[in-house]
């Protein structure tokens, strides 16, 4: 097991967000976490990486409890976060982003370089001296993402990859998770988007008003005619 | 003036400006990524050349005794920042800001003890740098070598930093917690050990910047209040978080000064004008140009939207007059119960009156969200008006009492006018930099309020004569005072500067002209802080310049922070405290301020919501559930 998340319960002040998800994914896998607009999904990755304290619940990653930790100790332990807005550091330029990235390589997790992960997003290779803050959209999205590889992860923890980009490029941030979970990295994705969660995960959970409502592999999910009209938008 | 002369002047203002460039560059650095306005940097600049005093006597007035003791004062500086750092500051990063900033004052009261137990009160005058004590000649002009050694090290300085930011891993995460700390930390950066280093750099800067200066100015105690003033100026100017900025900034500074004593008193249009009395009120004049031009100062950008997760702030209830009335009734009675008890009318008097004080500042600070450092200005123009009015005009003095405010008020709305343009930080900063501007102009017009000795003389007529008279004046006029600013925050115009606070784009689209609001209140708390002032002229019969000074603005703040910003009546039981401590701690020791000092740091690391905040709090966990 590489991410075990157990009961989870999380405030914003006195509003209840999270309550009881509990969720798993596998070593090597791909996990879709689904949901509407406002349904959790956000929240509960910041929980696991500890940016949001959880008021309730275990969460095992990698064989240790690491509810409770602050998000440095847990991303130093190989858990990998991207956010959803990004939050490109906007005066430096893509290789000083990569810098701030960067842990030691790790053993049982894929090392990366700079170079290696132009490899991956070859439009960051062209632009390595341009500030994050003059760089489209896109460009940001891959950058945010070879930021985290940086720190050489087990696990990431996507928020939303997808989101407002363009559909070549969607395309391509798929081929990128199914080149990530080929070097044996272990995936959680927040997505509202079904199709785009169809192309890559293996299993999906969905999430609802801060509540699991759904846990099963994609094809469970796909024969589930009456999960996905409930708690997702298609 | 011939060109020789000005060039003279010129390199005296450059030299001037590398020390205040340091401090000011290290106080953004700081602020940049831990998002702590370090109060204390003036303090640590004081240090640094205390330090870097006792350093060259130990090791001898030698090159290598002098440059060794620069060294060392840097080092040491810098490590003190580091521990103020982890003992202090990394437990409270998630109290509101304002109690970072809280902390960080009790740190310059310590500071001041200490550099008084171990160096004393007396000034300490410095070697001349050996190996540069002798003067070049420059177009017939005797200019300092030393002098000509600060304008080549700082740019040097800058270049160093910029290296190092620019070029190095260090670098990178200092820019990148700049802007997303939170982020930074999600990567796996340690961002206590970040912070901690950043901490010795910006100190070990104010260390440097202070020992560079020790064959030009005399150490002495006021230097931390002194520096720290001119170094939110430089920020300000030049952009806070931005060090060539800073550079800018302390050059240009540097220079205007240097000008305007050069030109020493000077005709113009048949009037003499002492420009080199002026030199604040230049100095000001710089700093509002250019926030006018550039609301961020020269190379600024505005500052980042905080990411915060969304706070619920309860509305507090407005404070029942039914409830107050008997209290105000009981403190009237006081002086029947004690009849004898001069002591006691003293500091009921001073609480009356700095609660007021606190009140009107805490209307600034709360419900209207602009956080002043310098609310004394008011409460010392008041001061000083009344006591002018009266002694010089002839007034009557409850004429002059009731001017008083106004002219207070008039002072805030010019103030304001600017003050109001900023947010956050930069509006505390500029705040800061008009009261010390007031203080200076009362401190040097001389034939108007008699300059460093002050006024005297400043007694109320026969009918108020009696102690216990003018405590009853004072409690009533405070509590009606008091009472009318609570009334006004539970009014429309309190809603609408709440609103103006919370979401001000949303108050905008509302049609609430939200920097209108302010700028109103601003004159308003500005007026009440006067009639305070006033009352305490004549409470005390004398008055100096202390009263404007950094100082009394400082208390005022502690005051409101004691209590508890999110409390309406929290800065009534804050002045209360804060009056009486003082007091007693000041009969007792002569290190008052230190003790004061770390009990201000005890009450922020176990209260962070302010004492009746925190009492609030206790009192909800250990009441019984009902
Ligand atoms: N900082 C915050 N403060 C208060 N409430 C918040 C905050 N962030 C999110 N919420 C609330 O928490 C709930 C869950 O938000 P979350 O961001 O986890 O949703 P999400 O599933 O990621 O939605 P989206 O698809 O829009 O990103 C929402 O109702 C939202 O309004
Ligand atoms: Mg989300």
């Amino acid at each position: 097991m590489m991410l075990h998340v157990e009961g989870l319960h999380s405030y914003y002040g006195r509003a209840h967000i999270l309550a009881d998800v509990t969720l798993e994914a596998r070593e090597g896998e791909v996990l879709a976490l689904l949901g509407r607009n406002g349904a959790g999904k956000s929240t509960t990755l910041k929980s696991v990486i500890g940016l949001v304290r959880p008021s309730a619940g275990a969460i095992t990653f990698a064989g240790a409890r690491i509810e409770g930790l602050s998000p440095f100790r847990i991303a130093r332990l190989g858990l990998g976060f991207v956010p959803e807005d990004r939050r490109i550091f906007t005066d430096l330029s893509v290789m000083e982003n990569l810098e701030v990235g960067r842990q030691a390589p790790r053993g049982g997790a894929p090392t990366w370089t700079p170079d290696r992960l132009f490899e991956l997003f070859p439009n960051l290779g062209r632009m390595r001296d341009r500030p994050g803050g003059r760089m489209s959209g896109g460009e940001q999205q891959m950058l945010t993402i070879a930021r985290t590889l940086m720190g050489n992860p087990r696990c990431v923890l996507l928020d939303e990859p997808s989101e407002g980009l363009a559909p070549l490029i969607v395309e391509q941030m798929a081929k990128t998770i199914r080149t990530l979970k080929a070097e044996g990295l272990s995936v959680v994705l927040s997505e509202q988007n079904l199709h785009f969660s169809a192309m890559v995960a293996d299993r999906a959970v969905i999430i609802e008003k801060g509540r699991v409502r759904f846990t099963g592999t994609m094809d469970e999910l796909r024969a589930d005619e009456q999960a996905r009209t409930q708690y997702l938008s298609v | 003036m011939s060109f020789a002369s000005i060039l003279a002047q010129l390199l005296n203002g450059l030299a001037g400006a590398s020390s205040l460039f340091m401090v000011a560059a290290g106080l953004s650095l700081i602020f940049g990524v831990t998002r702590v306005v370090n109060f204390a940097h003036g303090s640590l600049y004081m240090l640094g050349l205390y330090v870097a005093y006792s350093t060259v006597e130990f090791l001898g007035r030698t090159p290598l005794g002098f440059w060794g003791a620069i060294v060392v004062a840097t080092i040491v500086i810098g490590a003190l920042g580091a521990l103020i750092e982890i003992a202090i500051l990394r437990r409270i990063y998630r109290a509101p800001e304002l109690f970072q900033l809280l902390a960080t004052f009790a740190v310059v009261l310590v500071i001041k003890d200490v550099a008084l137990a171990i160096w004393g009160a007396e000034e300490l005058v410095g070697p001349r740098a050996p190996g540069l004590s002798r003067t070049v000649e420059i177009m017939g002009r005797r200019v300092p070598q030393y002098d000509l050694a600060l304008i080549v090290i700082a740019p040097l300085l800058l270049l160093g930093l910029w290296l190092a930011l620019t070029r190095t891993r260090w670098g990178a995460l200092v820019r990148a917690a700049t802007q997303d700390r939170e982020m930074v930390g999600a990567l796996g950066v340690d961002e206590r050990k970040l912070f901690t280093g950043v901490f010795f750099v910006g100190a070990a800067l104010a260390g440097l910047g202070g020992a560079l200066q020790l064959p030009r100015e005399p150490a002495n105690l006021g230097l931390d209040l002194a520096v720290i003033a001119d170094a939110f100026v430089v920020t300000v100017v030049g952009g806070l978080g931005s060090i060539p900025g800073a550079f800018i900034a302390a050059i240009l500074i540097g220079v205007v000064k240097a000008f305007c004593i050069a030109l020493g008193t000077q005709s113009v249009l048949g009037l003499e004008i002492s420009f080199s009395k002026l030199t604040l009120v230049v100095e000001f004049l710089v700093m509002a140009i250019v926030l006018v031009v550039r609301p961020y100062g020269l190379l600024g950008r505005p500052p980042a939207q905080q990411r915060a997760v969304g706070e619920i702030t309860t509305l507090p209830n407005m404070p029942d007059w039914r409830r107050w009335l008997p209290f105000v009734a009981l403190l009237a009675l006081i002086p029947f119960a004690a009849p004898d008890d001069r002591y006691l009318l003293v500091l009921l008097t001073d609480i009356a009156i700095l609660s007021l004080f606190a009140v009107s500042l805490h209307v600034l600070m709360g419900p209207s969200g602009m956080v002043s450092f310098g609310h004394a200005a008011y409460f010392g123009v008041a001061a000083y008006a009344a006591a002018i009015l009266m002694r010089k005009v002839q007034l009557p003095m409850e004429v002059a009492v009731a001017v008083a405010p106004f002219v207070a008020g008039a002072v805030a709305l010019v103030y304001g006018w600017f003050c109001v343009r900023l947010s956050g930080v930069y509006l505390a900063m500029l705040t800061l930099a008009f009261a010390q501007i007031t203080w200076s102009v009362i401190f040097q017009w001389d034939s108007l309020t008699g300059g460093s000795n002050g006024l005297t003389g400043v007694w109320p007529p026969a009918w108020l004569a009696d102690k216990r008279v003018y405590f009853w004046l004072t409690l009533v006029l405070c509590a009606l005072g008091i009472g009318l600013l609570w009334r006004m925050l539970f009014s429309p115009f309190g809603y609408a500067l709440r609103a103006g606070r919370d979401s001000p784009l949303r108050a905008e689209a509302i049609g609430i002209d939200v920097r209108r609001l302010q700028w109103f209140a601003f004159a308003l708390a500005g007026a009440f802080a006067g009639l305070g002032g006033a009352l305490f002229a004549f409470s005390k019969g004398s008055i100096s310049p202390e009263l404007a000074s950094i100082a009394q603005s400082t208390d005022a703040l502690v005051m409101v922070l004691l209590g508890g910003v999110e409390t309406i009546t929290g800065p009534i039981a804050g002045a209360a405290i804060f009056t009486w401590l003082k007091d007693e701690l000041a009969r007792r020791t002569e290190y008052w301020r230190s003790v004061f000092g770390l009990v201000i740091l005890a009450l922020v690391l176990l209260f962070p919501q302010g004492v009746v905040g925190g009492l609030a709090m206790l009192w909800r966990r250990v009441r019984p559930a009902s």
